[in-house]
């Protein structure tokens, strides 16, 4: 199913991935690969496991079974502190911020920034935060408070803003627009173009379909835990893909 | 992206959720509850500083005198001590009730260790910090590895630190004199020095310091932010790539050490080494921490609240008897003062929701 275009190591390749809660096999089989500079959309209805698949490659789930390659070599990722070490950020659909913390504090949580002493450096993290929210939400200016008191569309934007300010490789988006506005939405888009410009590869989560045709170049549909198929966005309709996502089934060759 | 079209009702919240990004105050009230959430020793310092006021207008100078008030530093220590080991539990949305038998079986152990195994003191003080520590990190690992509950951990740990505390020690005091003549070490920290008629001890001076060097950490290390982190959101700190194990077990380790150390200014105050002592230290240090506006729900609070609220305490303690008041008054009142914090507490969450 890969894309002329995309010949050579994948950026990352989980192969065969299952894991179950309880009964419920909510990764069943599922294989997905995802090359640099490309944008691989995971579709699929509300409980079809994306969440679940790209929380096995963050690190917060561990897969009862499957390999993960990243760049070609085995990985074993279970922390997600051993994901950021193979560069592989992510945005949480429930975003993962510390309320009781600001802005700054949640984009540094985990690796602050500290002084020769060993003590965090408050001013330089919040003029970092400064910068990347000026890229991403150039309204922003809550940068005091608890992210407790930010709207849903500002947390959104500093959960984005913590992704891609460390450089990642490969960065995983788990409906990172659901409560952005049109602009900011407008902005994540374009900062997904110039992302994938520089050569990162990025697995978005997307309920619209809209999005996944303009900014994705192959897309995976999900349906109760199995992979429904694979697809190059450039051949197939909006129809196709709802089509795969409703009923389950991959659109016939033609295109 | 289009913001249309969305075939899930899931992403439909976007609608309700839209980025809003203007800056509105909420008013005096709103004020009021930033102010809290920024600095949140505020309250019990405002309640300390009214009621030392209070007691002073009432009392006079028997109790607005450098004397009374040092030795209401002296009689919180303890307390103080503790109080501060269960801040940094509590703010990881813990608790510990094992923090007054390890401090009891510390001093035990530095007790013992010196008068019947004739261990160097300093040795002996050194074992009976690390038995604390031992304990506590016990505590640490059966909470973040084996994930039970902090109040089952610690209650169990308490019975059975209390236990082993009677059985190893015999029931035995050892007595002030003796400690006195050949041991002064354990004592040290009850050496007492007179600055123009206040009383300073030197195990007052350690909790002044401590409450300073742990507020300190906490605010401006990586590992404070991360205290704060789990005790908010555990989930949310381990995506973020926090160690929450590992932050876990070592607020446990370093309370028991804390403990430890309020074990051996227990023998500073007390003269003796009584495994009898310290009984109510676990119900005072909570006390202390909720006055102090330390949420129990975990990651909000500071340990400069703790150190008020138990100040708060020793006011109230202090200020009641000198008026000759029945004591029952000051459990009254304290208890009130609980609800209160709690009910602020409260407030403070749901203004922030
Ligand atoms: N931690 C968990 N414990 C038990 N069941 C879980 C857990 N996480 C996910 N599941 C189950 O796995 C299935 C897939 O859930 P998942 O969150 O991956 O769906 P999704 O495709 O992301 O859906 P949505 O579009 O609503 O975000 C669901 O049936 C869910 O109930
Ligand atoms: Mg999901």
């Amino acid at each position: 199913m890969s894309s002329k275009t995309n010949t050579g190591t994948p950026l990352i390749d989980m192969r065969d991935i299952c894991i179950s809660f309880g009964g419920v096999h909510a990764v069943d089989h599922v294989s997905v690969d995802l090359y640099p500079g490309e944008v691989v959309g995971l579709l699929g209805h509300n409980g079809a496991g994306k969440s679940t698949l790209i929380k096995i490659l963050s690190g917060a789930y561990k897969m009862d079974s499957g390999e993960i390659y990243v760049n070609g070599e085995r990985a074993d990722i279970r922390s997600p502190r051993d994901a950021r070490r193979y560069n592989i950020e992510t945005i949480y659909q429930t975003l993962a911020l510390a309320d009781n913390l600001d802005a700054a504090s949640n984009l540094f949580l985990g690796r602050e920034l500290t002084s020769p002493l060993g003590l965090v450096d408050d001013d330089a993290m919040e003029s970092e935060a400064r910068k990347i929210m000026a890229r991403l939400n150039p309204n922003f200016q809550k940068f005091k408070d608890p992210v407790s008191a930010l709207s849903g569309g500002q947390r959104q934007s500093v959960a984005i803003a913590r992704a891609v300010y460390f450089n990642a490789q490969i960065l995983i988006m788990d409906e990172p627009t659901a409560a952005l506005g049109p602009h900011e939405t407008q902005m994540v888009s374009e900062l997904i173009t110039q992302l994938k410009a520089e050569g990162i590869g990025i697995f978005l989560i997307s309920h619209d379909i809209h999005d996944v045709m303009e900014l994705c170049d192959r897309a995976s549909v999900m349906k109760n835990g199995k992979l429904v198929g694979t697809v190059d966005v450039a051949d197939v309709t909006d129809d196709d893909l709802l089509s795969m996502i409703i009923l389950g089934k991959q659109p016939g060759k033609a295109a | 992206m289009s913001t249309g079209d969305n075939y899930e009702a899931a992403a439909s919240n976007s609608a309700t959720d839209v980025a809003r990004f203007d800056e509105t105050s909420s008013g005096f009230v709103g004020k009021i509850h930033h102010a809290l959430h920024v600095t949140p020793a505020l309250v019990p310092l405002i309640v300390l500083l009214a009621s030392i006021i209070v007691f002073g207008m009432l009392l006079g100078s028997k109790f607005f005198s450098p004397f009374a008030l040092t030795l209401i530093l002296q009689q919180v220590q303890i307390v103080g001590i503790v109080a501060a080991a269960q801040s940094l539990v509590i703010l990881t949305a813990g608790i510990d009730l094992s923090v007054g038998a390890i401090a009891v079986i510390s001093s035990v152990v530095m007790g013992q260790f010196t008068f019947r195994y004739g261990l160097p003191p300093g040795l002996a003080v050194a074992c009976g910090l690390g038995f604390g520590t031992l304990i506590g990190t016990i505590n640490g690992w059966l909470v973040a590895v084996m994930k039970l509950p902090p109040f089952i951990v610690t209650l169990g740990m308490w019975q059975v630190v209390l236990a082993a505390n009677f059985l190893y020690s015999e029931n035995e005091t050892i007595r002030s004199q003796e400690i006195a003549t050949q041991a002064p070490l354990l004592q040290i920290l009850g050496t007492k020095f007179n600055v123009g008629g206040a009383i300073f001890t030197l195990g007052v001076i350690f909790l002044l310091v401590l409450v300073f060097l742990l507020a300190y950490v906490l605010k401006h290390t990586a590992w404070g932010r991360h205290v704060y982190a789990v005790g908010d959101d555990p989930d949310a700190a381990e995506l973020s790539g926090v160690n929450v194990k590992g932050t876990i077990i070592s607020v446990y380790a370093l309370a028991g050490l804390i403990c430890a150390f309020a074990g051996w200014a227990l023998i500073g105050r007390i003269g003796s080494v009584s495994p009898t002592s310290g009984q109510l230290l676990n119900i005072e240090s909570i006390t202390a921490v909720v006055i102090g506006g330390i949420s129990l729900f975990g990651g909000r609070g500071s340990i400069l609240g703790t150190f008020f609220g138990a100040l708060i305490v020793g006011v109230f303690t202090l200020g009641l008897r000198l008026a000759g008041a029945d004591a029952q008054w000051t459990y009254l009142l304290i208890g009130l003062l609980i609800i209160a914090a709690v009910a602020v507490d409260q407030w403070i969450r749901k203004v922030a929701a």
